[in-house]
């Protein structure tokens, strides 16, 4: 059971960390996605691991509970991370659709240019 | 039990979706609801530091759940301090957007203004640690729509990097959290302080990992070296407004660090002790060289300022990472100048930039009002660059003051002072590009289809120019300034009275 929840974690992360690190808008969120399930998986592991046991305390007699905390834990984390997922989404649409690439180290205009016409779009606007 | 604790959190929190469903077509009704509730922000959060002025440590119970179940929220100095720190930088910035018509650019500014407002104050009264990463959620999920609020190309490339930075950042917090949960079994943060307390050095492997993760995560959010990389980016090609209300995003960065490496992982705990210390003092020596170098190397004018920024963060940070009572003091006094220093400069920056077209570094035909402008960004750049006679020398001057230990000394003082020359001659030749060589170019003349940018109207200076006072202010009064940051770091290494003030109301309640 320990060995099956810490290498899920282990190996969700390094995939999150490897896709992440691909730089490109799609594998990126993916990334993200990966690396959440494994805080999540993380998270539920973090009030001890038990099997068939009600996250309640039992009204009859000092059976055994599972923590209910982390429980409430992943859930908001899971909440905050589908909406972030969606926002992120979003951004990287916007910006494929503004510069034709899905690169998130989008090359960014001439750095010197007098900015009279397409910089001063940009900064000004 | 004192109900207007929330108030700061409940505002915005109801107003920023009434702003956002009802108002969406009507500027003007959004304009004025959304000053209205800066204006009441801001009156709220001074009641709330009149009330914690004596030296009080307030708590909050929500759902009157006793302070270590529940969910707490603790007004203390620091709180009050940074909670009147944001609610008047908000109301200056919001009255520069709304001047320049910023907030016009794009939908739903005003509401997501209120709703990083909402995330802001949560974060300065938050007694839960968890509750902490869910405000920080919040700010941020506001701060990534403020950010590309407007759009264009250069602005989404950074936004999305932004995106991606602090979602990596917001997984850290997470893993931090559970490894904190997993050997304390508790997120309250006057709880943890116990439980920490008691756990021995050989048991405490899980302990130093999260403090590192935690102190990481918010690294990246105050833009310490390692993880400073998106923040010239960001301040960059952020609208300007927004720019200048970042100002603060950088603190609540340091806010949590100093929150979280005193009552928690403080001094003379040993599970953790040396931990913050020993990365945080050499991470603040980088980040002032980096940022020093950057305003030296910038070529354009948003940038520079960025990394002016950045190097005041690696000042501020030199000073919290000695973690004493007198250094914290001068910390937060350079917290407040900067925060407001910043904003000015994004601010006049601002202005200048749009009457120029670009903000690049190179001469061009001068500006109508280019005495008023010059005359305005030399004053907030002798500000954050530190020179009297503004706030920024004398924070200056009390860090360097406090950084007196042996080792330390020279590293910090050649930091510090020679980041504060090479910041002064970057402000200085761009200044004068900017301002002084653009007089020998020939005037700009109207024609019909190229009519000149319209001259900046009082409305428009007079936030700048409130930043700029506020400055002056905060040097004259700097005796009481620095009278109460002291009784702030006093109560800031108080812990336990923090401890019982927050676990101890159980049994009084």
């Amino acid at each position: 059971m320990e060995l099956i929840v810490a290498s899920a974690v282990g190996v969700l992360t390094a995939g999150g960390v490897y896709l992440i690190l691909r730089l490109r808008a799609f594998a990126v969120i993916i990334g993200l996605a990966l690396l959440s399930y494994a805080v999540n998986v993380f998270l539920f592991s973090s009030g001890g691991l038990s099997v068939n046991l009600p996250p309640i305390l039992s009204k009859y007699g000092d059976a055994a509970y599972t923590d209910p905390l982390p429980q409430a834990l992943v859930l908001t984390a899971i909440v905050i991370s589908f909406g972030m997922t969606a926002v992120l989404v979003m951004i990287a649409l916007g910006a494929y659709l503004e510069a034709d690439t899905d690169r998130i180290n989008i090359p960014a205009e001439d750095p010197d240019a007098d900015g009279d016409a397409d910089a001063a779009e940009g900064r000004a606007s | 039990m004192n109900h207007w604790i929330i108030a700061p959190v409940v505002l915005p929190a109801l107003l920023a979706p009434i702003i956002g469903f009802v108002m969406r077509h009507d500027i003007g009704l959004a304009r004025i609801f959304s000053v209205a509730g800066a204006v009441a922000q801001a009156a709220i959060a001074a009641g709330l530091f009149a009330a914690v002025a004596g030296g009080e440590v307030l708590t909050y119970r929500l759902g009157d759940w006793p302070a270590p179940f529940g969910i707490v929220l603790v007004l203390d100095h620091l709180s009050a301090l940074m909670l009147v720190l944001t609610a008047v930088l908000a109301l200056i910035v919001l009255a520069h957007a709304i001047a320049t018509g910023w907030d016009a650019r794009g939908q739903h500014f005003h509401a997501l203004y209120q709703f990083q407002l909402m995330g802001l104050s949560g974060a300065f009264l938050t007694g839960d640690i968890f509750n902490l990463f869910v405000f920080f959620e919040v700010l941020l999920i506001a701060s990534y729509g403020l950010m590309i609020h407007g759009g264009g190309r250069d602005r989404l490339r950074a936004g999305l990097q932004y995106v991606v930075m602090n979602l990596v950042g917001s997984t850290l917090f997470l893993f931090a959290l559970g490894a904190l949960y997993a050997s304390t079994g508790t997120l309250n943060i006057a709880d943890l302080a116990q439980r920490v307390q008691a756990i021995g050095v050989e048991s405490s492997g899980i302990v130093r990992v999260a403090t590192i993760l935690l102190m990481m995560v918010f690294a990246l959010k105050a833009a310490l070296f390692p993880v400073q990389f998106w923040l010239p980016g960001t301040y960059a090609n952020a609208p300007a407004p927004v720019a200048a209300l970042f100002a603060i995003m950088t603190k609540v960065g340091a806010y949590a660090i100093i929150r979280v490496h005193t009552v928690i992982f403080g001094p003379g705990i040993e599970a953790t002790s040396g931990l913050a210390e020993t990365w945080l003092f050499p991470a603040a020596i980088v980040t002032v060289a980096i940022g020093a170098l950057g305003v030296l190397g910038a070529r354009r004018l948003m940038p520079l300022i960025a990394f002016a920024v950045l190097g005041s963060v690696g000042t501020m940070m030199l000073a919290v990472s000695a973690f004493s009572p007198k250094a914290m003091s001068a910390a937060l006094y350079y917290l407040v100048h900067s925060t407001l220093a910043a904003a000015a400069l994004f601010m006049v920056a601002d202005l200048v930039v749009r009457r120029r077209t670009s903000d690049i570094l190179r001469p061009r035909p001068p500006t109508l009002q280019n005495g008023l402008f010059a005359a305005l960004f030399f004053a907030v750049a002798i500000g954050l660059a530190g020179m009297p006679p503004l706030s920024g020398f004398l924070g200056k001057l009390l860090v360097l003051d406090a950084l007196r230990a042996p080792g330390d000394m020279a590293w910090a003082w050649s930091a510090v002072l020679l980041g504060s020359l090479l910041t002064i001659v970057g402000f200085a030749r761009a200044g004068s590009t900017l301002f002084w060589k653009s007089t020998s170019l020939p005037a700009p003349v109207a024609t019909d289809d190229a009519p000149l940018p319209p001259r900046a109207g009082a409305l428009e200076v007079a936030p700048s120019m409130l930043a700029v006072a506020l400055l002056a202010a905060l040097a004259v009064f700097a005796g009481p300034m620095a009278r109460f940051t002291d009784a702030t770091a006093n109560q800031l290494f108080d812990r336990q009275g923090y401890v019982t003030s927050v676990l101890g109301s159980e049994e009084k309640g």
